[in-house]
């Protein structure tokens, strides 16, 4: 193992390393139960830190199997952000429902490190480990709440799901591998590009590795679990992986994709254009008839899921496709940053046995605590891409590759269905403010300022959002 | 030596067998053997493939996938047992309290 090996995964090893060792800590300190969740979010600080420090270089480790490069820095940033505000969601919240034990900050530390190494891989294989690697700390996160029935149902259907959609990947590589003979993505390229490679053979694997991790983001036709699991789990779980779970199977498209789409372009992207335009609707639409928030949500996040996946259809153009990249990448922040403000709002309005959580709960919102109200405005109007606001800008840009990529249908399709979303955020905003009701909330510290920061990121990051722009697409530039 | 095409043959049917019983069956463990099945006809891919092409990792690759099988079926049997404690059955037919 050489330095640069060593280097190439240093983040990843830290937080593997912490999350062991908080572990062990974690039998020891069984009365200070803020001790683990406070480490957890020291571990996570120094990832972070490593993983910026990172940032500006480009290099391989491990014979090829991971690189790190500006994606990947980026990824990890977004990612180790992600853990900590899972942390600060988490803390009062478990603590009021009852679930406050040290293993849930464990796991999420393991979690998130699957999804730093997906970010990293450039290897089929590791691709697949750290798919599994984030995966199942998140099937026993969703059933945290045990032994109430919810969450126990969640997260079986999670995992039965999430371990089809592991099977497809599998199958997908091997067919890869065998139409190859290597499952390193650099040489699978190399292998289409000297005309080796066995064509069909190369297709069916991608179709499944597209299938596999299109359950992964919740893409339609593969979306049926996603309200039902967002719906279950515990808000803070459902929060953190609302976001983490899409990010990283994004970045594991994107990088897979790299790979396969200038040689198989003709044939994929027609599939993909439907699948996007598939999800936009079904995921808008449906959301309509919700009246619990976290059902609404996460037909909100299959929604956005099928604007992300807008960007994986413009991927093929090679003209635009690192700033394709660029605009997938941007728009994953913004839907990071909203996401967990809009979950820190439902947090905060959430009590025991899953009350709080109608629409109808939302109201007087607005008189009683104007504060809160302003927030859930900002998220709202993010979510469904208004001025000025993170959502708009993501947006914006995902609109403008998909354009200059030629697909005016598609681009028509974004806009009008993000026009019926504005429907069922904008209804939000109306039950809050103009309706009366007696809501409560619970205000811990941590949670204002987790509403606080995103609300603030949300509006400020949308004005600096040109120089954010291009420090995603210089991070995109080196790839491979 | 039989000819490549019959294990990849023969994989891919068992792989479909596995998807099938997936999406027929309705009970947890028969569902969750199902795609133990889909995961072992993906190994046996890899060890057609990794003969074909001379390429000792795919048959590295085999001892990932088996390894990441055990650590699911850890989790999965985990939550099925839980589960199977709160309703009696583990029929996911009836796993219904979440409707929107």
């Amino acid at each position: 193992m050489t330095t640069t090996d060593f280097l190439s995964i240093l983040p990843i090893t830290i937080l593997v390393a912490w999350a062991s060792i908080l572990l062990l800590v974690d039998v020891f300190t069984n009365k200070q139960k803020w001790l683990t969740p406070l480490l957890a979010a020291i571990g996570l600080t120094v990832t972070l830190a490593f993983s910026i420090t990172q940032s500006g270089n480009a290099y391989a480790g491990f014979n090829g199997m991971v690189v790190v490069d500006g994606f990947t820095s980026f990824l990890n940033v977004l990612f180790a952000i992600s853990g900590l505000a899972g942390i600060a969601l988490a803390y009062d919240y478990n603590k009021r429902m009852g679930l406050e034990r040290g293993e849930y900050y464990v796991l999420l530390l393991f979690s998130v490190s699957g999804m730093m190494l997906m970010a990293a891989a450039a290897d089929l294989i590791v691709v697949f480990l750290a798919l599994e690697l984030l995966s199942i700390p998140l099937y026993v996160l969703a059933g945290f709440a045990r032994p109430k029935l919810d969450s126990e149902e969640a997260a079986l259907k999670y995992f039965l799901l999430g371990a089809f959609a592991g099977g497809f990947v599998v199958y997908g590589v091997a067919l890869a591998f065998g139409a190859t003979g290597s499952t390193a993505l650099g040489e699978i390229m190399a292998a289409v590009n000297t005309g080796t490679a066995d064509m069909t053979l190369l297709l069916i694997g991608s179709a499944l590795i597209l299938v596999g991790f299109g359950f992964k983001v919740a893409v339609v036709p593969f979306q049926m679990w996603t309200p039902d699991v967002y719906h279950g789990a515990p808000s803070a779980v459902t929060a953190f992986m609302a976001v983490g779970a899409k990010a990283a199977g994004f970045a594991a498209l994107l990088r897979v994709f790299v790979a396969a789409l200038p040689t198989l372009y003709e044939e994929l992207v027609p599939v993909m254009w439907v699948l996007a335009a598939l999800t936009m609707f079904v995921g808008n639409i449906v959301a309509i008839a919700q009246s619990n928030i976290k059902r609404m949500l996460a037909y909100s996040s299959i929604a956005h899921a099928g604007y992300i996946f807008m960007a994986l259809v413009a991927f093929g153009q090679q003209a635009v496709a690192p700033d394709a990249v660029a605009a997938a990448l941007f728009y994953l922040l913004a839907y990071a940053v909203t996401n967990f403000g809009a979950w820190s709002v439902v947090i905060a309005l959430e009590k025991a046995e899953g009350k709080g959580l109608q629409l109808d709960d939302y109201a007087g919102l607005g008189r009683k605590y104007p504060a809160l109200a302003a927030a859930m405005l900002v998220f709202m109007l993010s979510f469904t891409g208004i001025p000025p606001t993170l959502g708009f800008v993501g947006k914006f840009f995902l609109f403008r590759i998909v354009l200059e990529a030629g697909f005016v249908w598609l681009a028509i399709i974004g806009v009008l269905t993000s026009l019926i979303s504005a429907y069922y955020y904008l209804r939000v905003l109306v039950i809050m403010y103009m309706r009366d009701g007696e809501p409560e909330i619970s205000s811990p510290v941590l949670l204002k300022l987790t509403t606080g920061l995103t609300a603030v990121g949300t509006v400020v990051l949308s004005i600096v959002a040109v120089p954010l722009f291009q420090w995603a697409s210089q991070a995109v530039m080196k790839l491979f | 030596m039989l000819p490549i095409s019959y294990y990849v043959g023969l994989s891919a049917i068992l792989f479909s067998i596995g998807a099938l019983g997936v999406l027929i069956r309705r009970n947890a463990i028969i569902i969750f053997m199902s795609i133990e099945l889909m995961l072992n006809a993906a190994n046996l891919a890899f060890v057609a493939f990794a003969r074909a092409h001379e390429a000792l990792s795919g048959q590295v690759f085999v001892f990932f996938v088996m390894t990441v099988a055990a650590a699911e079926v850890a989790v999965g049997l985990a939550l099925i047992v839980t589960i199977f404690r709160n309703k009696q059955s583990i029929d996911v037919d009836q796993m219904s309290s979440l409707k929107g």
